[in-house]
């Protein structure tokens, strides 16, 4: 008899469901404290430099003194030209490939790029992006430049989630719409779309949700300056890298931490207004 | 036909999906502003038939078809037959309800509004007619901006019918329209398309017999992808002259 056997033998099948029922709630428990310890981590160190004059002032003394408005407008405005850029090429390119492209070789080679581009790593992105906007078509550290650049970085992600909600539409209500004489286009424009726009206004956010905490591909395209912006062409310096500065040259902890309470309490009103969304558009959608 | 004008014919039509023939030489008439039934068991080829005549089956790939099918009296599978336009004048409702997630409105307004029409008083015009031929204006004239999924199975159905008269076809195809539906919301179906018949041919796929007998004139028995036996329904069900067809009818099989 093996050891496993003899256990199966030994516990009752009452005892082994009650330990498997513990071990899954030990794990989801843990899960939830990681996140709780680390929120209420940043949120005690932070929240006491956040206030009002914190959020709609300038920086002094490299921002060991003053606010964090500049920062704010930064990635407020990086955010603006990546999803500018990033969601009619996104869910254009998502179109296509769920309703035209034929299956073969070509659609095959599409899907592989997007996934690869998914996959590189957002260091690289950022020595790309520096290396072709800043330095070959002239950008310099810049809200556009930095904006791109993010818009390489969320692109695979709202094509992939474009495309799953466009493929999950029922393949009933395209029938429905060709029989009352709608052409291909009319079909996918007025039928398909709108009942995929829940999907991808969720995947869309949740894109900028990503992009906001990026860090890596900014600091080499976006500058780090941190005057307020007044043009495309400006340096800005987004929150997560005002943030690395803050605490990799040691300017003040306080601040980093306060800067941190302000970034996840960002990530949180876009995840927010995801849910929102959700809710506004799916009201066709049928009560569940 | 009994001075019936012929309204759709299909003459040795051939389907194939890949490699496997789905429809073997189906030669059929479909008389003016009457009902005609296909009854058969599941996998006869009486969906992809009737799917042939609004050419639905273009939605296939590999899917290839040989002989004719004429409507007003031109193949539709002619080269310069426009698909679209097609199915404007050979309406369809389908097996399983598929409004749209959109408001009842806009459901019915889908149609008219792809041909052009923008005009509110219009649209409201065409919205409320479609309900009443579709005996639904009375149950949810006040809740025309509700989702249309917010309608039980039965309604969604005959928002479909809606759907399909606000275009104004000429023919409507009805592929096992109550197949999801309970027996009252069947039966309303079948009262529906009693009255529709008046002004529109109508082509029925049914599995069920009595619902053939019920609301057709002509009934086509389909088995294997081939047409057995076709002629008025009262024929088909009272005498049949093949011995499958009346196996098929009394329950033999099927």
């Amino acid at each position: 008899m093996t050891v496993v056997t003899a256990i199966r033998t030994l516990v009752s099948p009452a005892t082994s469901d009650k330990v498997a029922m513990m071990m899954l709630w030990i794990s989801a428990s843990i899960a939830i404290l990681i996140l709780l310890f680390i929120l209420g981590y940043i949120v005690i160190r932070g929240i006491s430099v956040v206030n009002l004059s914190f959020l709609l002032g300038s920086p002094r003394l490299s921002g060991a003194e003053g606010g964090i408005l500049p920062a704010i407008v930064g990635t407020f405005c990086l955010m603006v030209v990546a999803m500018l850029s990033a969601v009619p090429i996104g869910i254009g390119a998502a179109i296509y490939l769920a309703e035209y492209a034929p299956k073969g070789a070509v659609t095959g080679i599409i899907t592989f790029g997007v996934e690869c581009l998914a996959g590189v790593p957002s260091i690289v992105i950022g020595l790309f992006g520096y290396a072709f906007l800043v330095i070959y078509l002239g950008f310099g550290f810049s809200i556009l430049s930095g904006g791109l650049a993010l818009m390489f970085m969320v692109l695979p992600w709202i094509v992939r989630v474009s495309e799953e909600s466009i493929k999950a539409v029922p393949m009933g209500l395209r029938e429905g719409s060709f029989a009352l004489g709608a052409t291909k286009w009319q079909t996918v424009s007025r039928a398909v779309l709108p009942s995929a726009v829940p999907g991808i206004v969720t995947g869309v956010i949740l894109g900028i949700g990503k992009a906001i905490g990026e860090t890596a591909v900014i600091m080499f395209t976006a500058g780090s300056s941190l005057l307020m912006p007044s043009s495309l062409f400006d340096p800005v310096r987004a929150l997560p890298y005002h943030l690395y500065i803050l605490a990799s040259e040691g300017i003040s902890d306080t601040m980093a931490y306060g800067s941190s309470v302000v970034l996840l309490a960002m990530v949180l009103l876009i995840n927010l207004a995801a849910i929102a969304v959700q809710k506004r558009y799916g009201r066709y959608h049928g009560r569940k | 036909m009994a001075g019936n004008e012929i309204e759709i014919e299909s003459r040795d039509l051939n389907l194939w999906y890949g490699g496997a023939q789905a429809l073997k030489d189906i030669t059929l008439t479909m008389p003016e502003k009457k009902v005609t039934a296909i009854i058969g068991p599941s996998g006869c080829g009486k969906s992809t038939f009737i799917r042939c005549i609004n050419r639905m089956n273009d939605l296939i790939k590999d899917c290839r078809i040989t002989g004719e099918l004429l409507f007003e009296g031109r193949n539709v599978y002619d080269k310069g037959v426009d698909a679209a336009s097609l199915r404007k004048k050979i309406g369809m409702v389908f097996q399983k309800p598929n409004p749209f997630p959109m408001s009842v409105y806009d459901n019915i307004a889908y149609g008219p509004r792809l041909h052009g029409l923008r005009k509110r008083e219009e649209l409201d015009e065409i919205v409320e007619e479609s309900l009443k031929a579709s005996a639904l204006w009375k149950e949810i004239a006040d809740i025309l901006d509700r989702s249309a999924l917010d309608l039980s199975g039965g309604q969604q159905q005959r928002l479909c019918i809606a759907r399909t008269l606000a275009v104004k076809p000429k023919v409507i195809l009805f592929d096992e329209p109550c197949s999801a539906l309970d027996p009252i919301s069947t039966a309303k179906i079948e009262d529906l398309i009693n009255n529709l018949k008046h002004d529109y041919t109508i082509v029925i796929v049914t599995h069920n017999m009595q619902q053939a007998a019920r609301v057709s004139d002509y009934t086509a028995f389909f088995l294997l992808g081939e047409l057995v036996e076709f002629g008025k329904t009262k024929q088909i069900f009272e005498m049949p002259e093949e011995k499958s067809t009346e196996d098929y009818i009394t329950g033999r099989f099927g």
